[in-house]
């Protein structure tokens, strides 16, 4: 399976990730490997099986609901302290909307 | 002193042949003087541990019950957070991230006197099974310094081979327990999916997860689970069932487990490793266990099943590495600028390639075809075991097609990395719970590793396995 350079820069937009070109040109080739070896999975006639999304076991339907008790939350200054921009108790982030 | 057993520690308190303050300065001690040769640590956190230590010693003072791991040096893996002590992840975009919290396992370790010592390096954002794709350099194994220790645990498996702790954390997502420690010759464990909470446990692929020890015997591994496991309301995926006493059930001799051999897992298995393991299994068969051959025929496919759900699950967790919270921004003119910059400087190469994967196989169109499809063929995974799991107590197979591999020998070449974890997938696929025990080396001495897997939530026959095979050694 080949993945041209256009559909690796698709793919890092909707991911948010700026790739150089050289970037590119090597996510396009590693990519187009895995995806290769990835399509063994057609092999498998999987019509009739559900899908798995997560190891269950076996608990009351509610046993994950707790008690609704007060806790205390972390406090603005220790949510904000790895914040690279604040200002007023908010993150600060580039302007979005234009006044 | 270098890190002696959990007994040894315990039984020196009491007798007062050392206090838990000396043992905190001899572990620092000694991690900082290997750190230039191992680089297994990222940070050391005397003050830390000398906290916890003089907690133990008063007790100890005032003939009080100072904890189930009091005075046992322990070192974290750098995903898992510390409150007030930097946790990179082994990534540039958390160079500076100074965590709010601690997380749920690090707490139970402390409550009951476990010293720590420092946060050990690994590969970034625990994507790896090197240790090369840390951003601060590869973690040289400490039987072998050419070599890799694994990864993507490599310093929390290095920590413990070369003395300088008596246990330590890591997770494991795909193999990043068991490999490492098959590697570096130590005992490490991936328990059932649920049995640790995971809560501070920075998140990589959520669905498969876990965190487990590492330590230099069966014993110690199993204190330290049973210290960690159980129920936590931060993480409602953790399991309500009760944790065994398994240090006294592990006891119990192994005649008459019923053990099965995956044919599948020794195809493609290396001659020398091939060796060593059927001796441990003929060594299982003295100890009066009845071996069988069994198949657990999905595990051709379990290598593609786990990079598309892995890669899924890692798109998404990873996306709020976006420049507004994490301490890492690249200042840009535009929000979306500065999310593409941000993380197009904060994160490695293979950080990124398993970013773009997940983000392809969840993208519009790939969907059914890609993810959809993993999701049943993990179903199928399940299965497999469960069904082989009513003719058999346990399952037994090499952790790793090959012993350490050396530094730079795979690190170009992405797939034939991945193929390293091909015998340790299905475990985190399936949810059972799995560990390596070292069981020999090769001619040029590097350790191998004996995979033992159980049932869900029976750590104990796969400790009770694991130990009779160690002792009988």
């Amino acid at each position: 399976m080949k993945l041209t350079d256009e559909e690796v820069r698709y793919v890092a937009d909707l991911a948010n990730l700026r790739l150089s070109t050289e970037e590119v040109t090597r996510m396009s080739h590693d990519l187009g490997e895995i995806l290769t070896h990835i399509e063994q999975l057609n092999e498998l006639d999987t019509a009739q099986v559900e899908p798995m999304a997560q190891v269950l076991y076996d608990a009351d339907e509610t046993a994950t609901l707790r008690e609704d008790v007060p806790h205390t939350p972390l406090t603005n200054e220790d949510a904000l302290a790895n914040a690279p921009a604040r200002g007023n108790g908010y993150y600060k982030v580039p302007k979005v909307i234009e006044r | 002193m270098t890190a002696q057993a959990i007994s040894e520690i315990q039984a020196g308190l009491r007798a007062k042949k050392f206090s838990a303050k000396e043992l905190a300065q001899a572990a620092v001690a000694d991690a900082e003087r290997q750190n230039s040769k191992t680089n297994a640590f990222l940070m050391f956190s005397p003050e830390r541990a000398l906290l916890t230590a003089a907690r133990v010693d008063e007790a100890i003072a005032n003939n009080q019950f100072a904890g189930a791991l009091a005075g046992v040096p322990v070192a974290v893996k750098d995903v898992i957070v510390t409150k007030g002590l930097r946790t990179t992840c082994g990534s540039r975009m958390l160079e500076k991230y100074i965590p709010p919290y601690d997380a749920t396992a690090v707490i139970r370790l402390e409550e009951e006197g476990a010293l720590i010592v420092g946060k050990c390096n690994c590969d970034e954002f625990a994507m790896g099974s090197s240790n090369e794709n840390s951003a601060f350099g590869p973690v040289q194994n400490p039987k072998a310094l050419d070599r890799v220790p694994g990864g993507s645990s490599g310093g929390s498996a290095a920590a413990v081979a070369q003395g300088s702790v008596t246990a330590s954390l890591g997770s494991d997502t795909g193999g990043s327990i068991r490999q490492p420690a098959s590697f570096c010759g130590v005992v490490g464990v991936t328990p059932t999916y649920g049995r640790v909470s995971r809560y501070g446990l920075v998140a990589f692929a959520s669905s498969l997860d876990h965190i487990g020890p590492f330590a230099h015997n069966v014993s110690d591994a199993a204190a330290v689970l049973r210290v960690i496991a159980g129920r936590d309301e931060q993480d409602s995926t953790s399991a309500f069932a009760p944790v065994d006493d398994y240090q006294s059930m592990m006891r119990e001799p192994a005649r008459g487990l019923k053990v099965g051999l995956p044919r599948e897992y020794f195809d493609g298995l290396g001659q020398e490793t091939g060796d060593v393991i059927h001796a441990a299994v003929r060594q299982l068969e003295k100890l009066g266990c009845e071996v069988r051959e069994i198949s657990l025929p999905h595990t051709r496919y379990a290598l593609s099943c786990y990079y598309i759900i892995a890669t899924a699950e890692a798109s998404s967790n990873l996306a709020r590495y976006d420049g507004v919270r994490y301490t890492r921004r690249e200042d840009s003119e535009t929000l979306a600028d500065m999310y593409r910059n941000t993380r197009g400087c904060g994160f490695g190469a293979e950080v990124k390639r398993r970013i773009m994967l997940g983000t392809y196989v969840l993208s519009a169109g790939y969907y059914d075809a890609f993810y959809l499809k993993a999701q049943k063929v993990r179903n199928l995974i399940a299965r497999d075991f469960h069904e082989v799991f009513r003719e058999v107590d346990a399952i037994v197979a090499p952790v790793s097609p090959f012993p350490a591999f050396k530094i730079g020998e795979k690190i170009d070449d992405p797939l034939a990395m991945y193929l390293s974890d091909v015998y340790t997938l299905t475990g985190d696929l399936s949810g059972v719970p799995c560990m390596s025990v070292p069981c020999g080396e090769t001619k040029e001495g590097l350790p191998v590793g004996l995979q033992i897997f159980a049932r869900h939530f029976d750590e104990a026959t796969m400790f009770r396995l694991a130990y009779n095979y160690e002792q009988a050694r």
